[in-house]
């Protein structure tokens, strides 16, 4: 790891650490939500630095991009919204939770023996991926296309529940 | 690295941007502390949006529950784009077989499409 990684480990791990006391600690929840966002998105910095750049795509595509969107709709869909951002009344119980979980992954990281390989990870780890998945010959295709009978599913199943009834 | 050093100019690019978003703002009250900028304020200097529409009411309001369909589908169709990258970046060496894998997988979630089309879950009422 060069000097220049070390440093954007060290930026990012006091980034991610400020931005998830942040969410716990704020009373404002909309803003804690734009918090969690910043956490999310330092994290990908963190996969960047460990060569896994698919997983950083990934991560701002889906966390940054969609779950954010989502956490921050379900804060605007509550009735509580119109009086101004909800404040979060459960700082100090949340604070605990989260130590005690913290706590116990700290346990497993340190207990455990952590296998390293002797190879250098491919970087960029893209086209692997892509190769492991789409390949004709060793890929994974019918797990692939059956993925999207699930999102079918899923899209299916996400009208049927909001869609209003026109009877009623 | 190749990639750690590609993404240094990431890096890069977002501390510049951020040097260049705040020093809009710190450069400007540094100024007009230093009594540089004068200070003659006035209504429509003051006003939040000197050209536009005024808002009206609050911007508090609760969101029609609707706008959560529409966030649902957002979240399938970004898992989607997941499939879609490595996909595209590795195009060329899938050949055909890679493009027809992806038009069945396509073809299938426009199955789900043409559903909400049907149903009309895609109107405004």
């Amino acid at each position: 790891m060069g000097t220049g990684s070390e440093l954007a480990f060290w930026l990012l791990a006091v980034l991610i650490v400020g931005s998830a006391l942040a969410v716990v600690v704020l009373r404002d929840v909309f803003r804690a939500a734009l918090f969690l966002v910043l956490c999310f998105f330092a994290v990908a910095g963190i996969y960047i630095i460990l060569s896994a750049d698919f997983l950083a795509a990934v991560q701002v595509l889906i966390y940054v991009g969609a779950i954010a969107v989502l956490i921050i709709f379900a804060i605007m869909l509550t009735r509580e919204a119109q009086r101004g951002s909800p404040s979060n009344r459960l700082q100090i119980p949340v604070l605990i939770v989260g130590l005690l979980l913290l706590a116990v992954i700290v346990a497993v990281v340190v207990d455990t023996s952590w296998p390293a390989a002797d190879v250098p990870p491919p970087a960029p780890t893209t086209g692997d991926i892509a190769e492991k998945l789409f390949d004709k010959n060793e890929g994974f295709v019918l797990p692939f296309e059956i993925a999207s009978v699930l999102l079918l599913a899923a899209m299916i199943g996400a009208i049927v529940l909001v869609r209003e009834r026109k009877e009623e | 690295m190749q990639l750690e050093a590609n993404y240094g100019y990431i890096a890069l690019l977002l501390i510049v941007a951020i040097i260049f978003a705040a020093s809009l703002i710190i450069i400007p009250f540094i100024l007009s502390r230093l009594g540089i900028i004068p200070r003659k304020p006035d209504p429509v200097k003051t006003s939040t949006y000197e050209c536009g529409m005024e808002t009206v009411g609050k911007s508090w309001v609760q969101f029609n529950f609707r706008y959560y369909f529409y966030a649902l589908l957002f979240v399938l169709f970004d898992i989607e784009t997941v499939f879609l990258y490595p996909w595209a970046v590795h195009f060329k060496q899938l050949k055909l077989f890679g493009l027809v894998e992806m038009f069945i997988f396509i073809f299938v979630l426009a199955i789900g499409f043409v559903y909400a089309w049907r149903k009309g879950a895609l109107e405004w009422k």
